[in-house]
């Protein structure tokens, strides 16, 4: 796997906690040039400083004026992305609720986080993306789904629909963007041990469920099959100014 | 022509089509590829634009100004090539603003969170080296929450980056956006890949299009950085040796690929684009360039010259102008074919250079 990532150029949003910190450490460690976006400075400032060489970026993905404003910093000091993780979520309403009892403003929120966000992210590096396929280093995105996407659980009304949009808008991507050579994968984690399990469900018994780091070794697994390998022209850094 | 002056792409955008034949067609923008054939190569500009314009203070006097970066400098990363104007901002057209305070070595710049000093004077009031006092991440960071596009009078409402950004803009490294690659959007990639038409990029750092000052304009472009990945270099000599051609998607591509296909061969990798190209250059890579409309006398007009002889341009132009084209860089479109070649023999750029300077000559002599 350290060969694998070496000079692989990877964007995680949501980096400083749960999954999206497990995946920025496990990617950073196998020698991936990481980019990170989270919305708490000192939180993205001491992820940094642990992972040394990443590339923390202060910014919210519900908030449309922060987009291009992220995408400038991640492009210009990264150079480009191969791999985009849309990681960072909004539960909707904590603790969970019914959707009788859901206000629309924290629906409203999860779906500009989990369905805008995500797709507005995915915008803004469209062309990195496709750059990065045609000169055969392979380009994939991955959204980080969830079992309440598939599946009806009372209480997961807004995150599930949300995530239920975002695994569609997943599959029509992957559908029109095929031919240009980026993959779109909608993948879950499954139920891990994370601060917004936590926010969710309370009283869970923390012991029944997965390390992030488990699930940060199944996603970078899940890439390493989906990119080809050795990276071409892994070491060499795309500059033009 | 009139001005465009939304920033957006519109669906109804016109396209004319100056062939290699000489004859003029007018068309939509939308039906582009219909006139791409099976094997061109379209080369695009895949640069992002940077929010390069930083509105601040001048320390010493306590005046505003506004900084527009133009180029990076060659001595450091955090080292740019600045326009600096005075009091004032976009609304203003450009010639009409003031110029800023004196500037002088060591003058420090507040621009929001960023500080830069001005490092040397480049022989004209508003063009300065600047250095920013900042890491690299800071630089990022404050070019990236406090700048704004650069934009011009013709554009009333103040442009967000995603207006400047073309749908393929990858890296930021433009300082105003690569506009002809506005006429680009996914379902012409995706109708090229499906008429046999391979798509390419390059990234060029294009610079300022404009300062407001004659004597400043007449040395634009300055020179410009670009990287041409190795897949895109060799897409190109492929097609070359197939006789296939290479469509340029705007001014910036050409300038280039003709930088780096000096020598007939298009080298892949990093370099810088000092030349400008006109009337008197023969085009060694390029064989047709899609562009914005521009007006005669810009260094992008000069351009076109290299593909076209004066007549059929100005034949173009009067077509642009009797069917109300849009100008600028939200505007309509044009297709230039190169005039189909005569004997190489009388392409020498010699003779040619010759006969371009006698017509200019005669061009100021009329006047």
């Amino acid at each position: 796997m350290q060969q694998a990532l070496q000079g692989l150029r990877v964007i995680v949003t949501g980096g400083t906690s749960g999954l999206g910190l497990a995946l920025v450490s496990a990617l950073h460690a196998a020698g991936a040039r990481v980019g990170f976006v989270a919305r708490t400075t000192d939180r993205v400032a001491e992820v940094e400083w642990l992972h040394g060489g990443t590339v923390g970026v202060v910014g919210d993905v519900s908030v449309k004026q922060d987009i291009h404003k992220m995408a400038v910093q991640l492009l210009g000091r990264l150079g480009g992305v191969d791999v985009l993780i849309n990681n960072a979520s909004d539960l909707g309403p904590t603790p969970l609720a019914l959707l009788g009892d859901t206000q629309c403003e924290d629906f409203e929120r999860a779906l500009q986080t989990n369905v805008l966000g995500a797709f507005r992210v995915i915008k803004a590096l469209l062309g990195s993306l496709t750059a990065s396929a045609r000169e055969g280093r392979g380009a994939l995105v991955i959204n980080v789904s969830s079992d309440a996407a598939v599946n009806a659980y009372a209480g997961w009304g807004a995150y599930g629909a949300s995530k239920a949009a975002l695994a569609h808008l997943t599959k029509v991507w992957n559908e029109e963007l095929a031919s240009q050579g980026v993959r779109f994968l909608a993948l879950d984690p499954g139920d891990m041990d994370t601060p917004m399990h936590a926010a969710a469900v309370p009283d869970a018994d923390r012991a029944s469920l997965k390390r992030p780091e488990t699930a940060a070794r199944e996603f970078i697994a899940a890439m390493v099959d989906l990119l080809p390998q050795p990276i071409p022209n892994a070491a060499v850094s795309r500059k033009a100014s | 022509m009139i001005a465009a002056d939304k920033p957006i792409r519109a669906a109804d955008a016109k396209l004319l089509h100056v062939a290699a034949d000489g004859s003029i067609h007018h068309g939509l923008r939308t039906d582009l590829v219909k006139l791409l054939h099976r094997g061109d190569v379209v080369v695009a500009n895949d640069a992002a634009t940077l929010p390069a314009s930083l509105h601040g203070m001048h320390e010493r006097t306590g005046a505003p100004i506004e900084v527009r970066l133009a180029g990076r400098g060659a001595s450091a990363m955090n080292a740019f090539v600045a326009v600096v104007f005075g009091a004032g901002d976009y609304r203003t057209r450009t010639e009409d603003r003031n110029l800023p305070p004196t500037l002088l070595e060591g003058d420090v710049l507040a621009l929001g969170p960023l500080q830069a000093v001005v490092v040397s004077l480049l022989y004209h009031p508003r063009l300065v080296s600047l250095r920013f006092m900042a890491s690299t991440a800071a630089l990022w960071e404050g070019i990236a929450r406090h700048g704004r596009p650069i934009q011009y009078a013709h554009v009333g409402q103040s442009l967000e980056l995603w207006d400047v950004w073309t749908a393929i803009a990858g890296p930021p490294v433009a300082y105003e956006a690569p506009s002809a690659g506005f006429a680009l959007d996914w379902r012409t990639v995706a109708a090229m890949r499906g008429k046999g038409v391979k798509f390419a990029t390059l990234t060029h750092a294009a610079g300022i299009s404009s300062t407001g000052d004659p004597v400043l304009d007449a040395r634009l472009p300055f020179d410009e950085p670009y990287y041409i990945p190795e897949t895109t270099a060799v897409a190109i000599d492929t097609a070359r040796t197939a006789n296939r051609r290479i469509v340029a998607i705007g001014t910036t591509v050409v300038r280039a690929l003709e930088h780096a296909g000096n020598d007939g061969v298009v080298a892949a990798g990093p370099g810088v684009a000092n030349q400008r190209i006109g009337a008197a250059d023969r085009l060694r890579v390029v064989d047709a360039i899609v562009s914005g409309t521009h007006e005669a006398g810009t260094s992008h007009y000069e351009l076109l010259r290299a593909f076209v002889d004066d007549s059929t341009l100005q034949r173009a132009d009067a077509e642009l102008e009797a069917h109300a084209y849009r100008t600028h860089e939200f505007g309509d479109s044009i297709l230039v074919e190169r005039r189909l070649a005569l004997p190489d023999s009388a392409w020498t750029t010699g003779s040619r250079r010759r006969e371009s300077a006698s017509r200019l000559l005669a061009q100021v002599g009329a006047k």
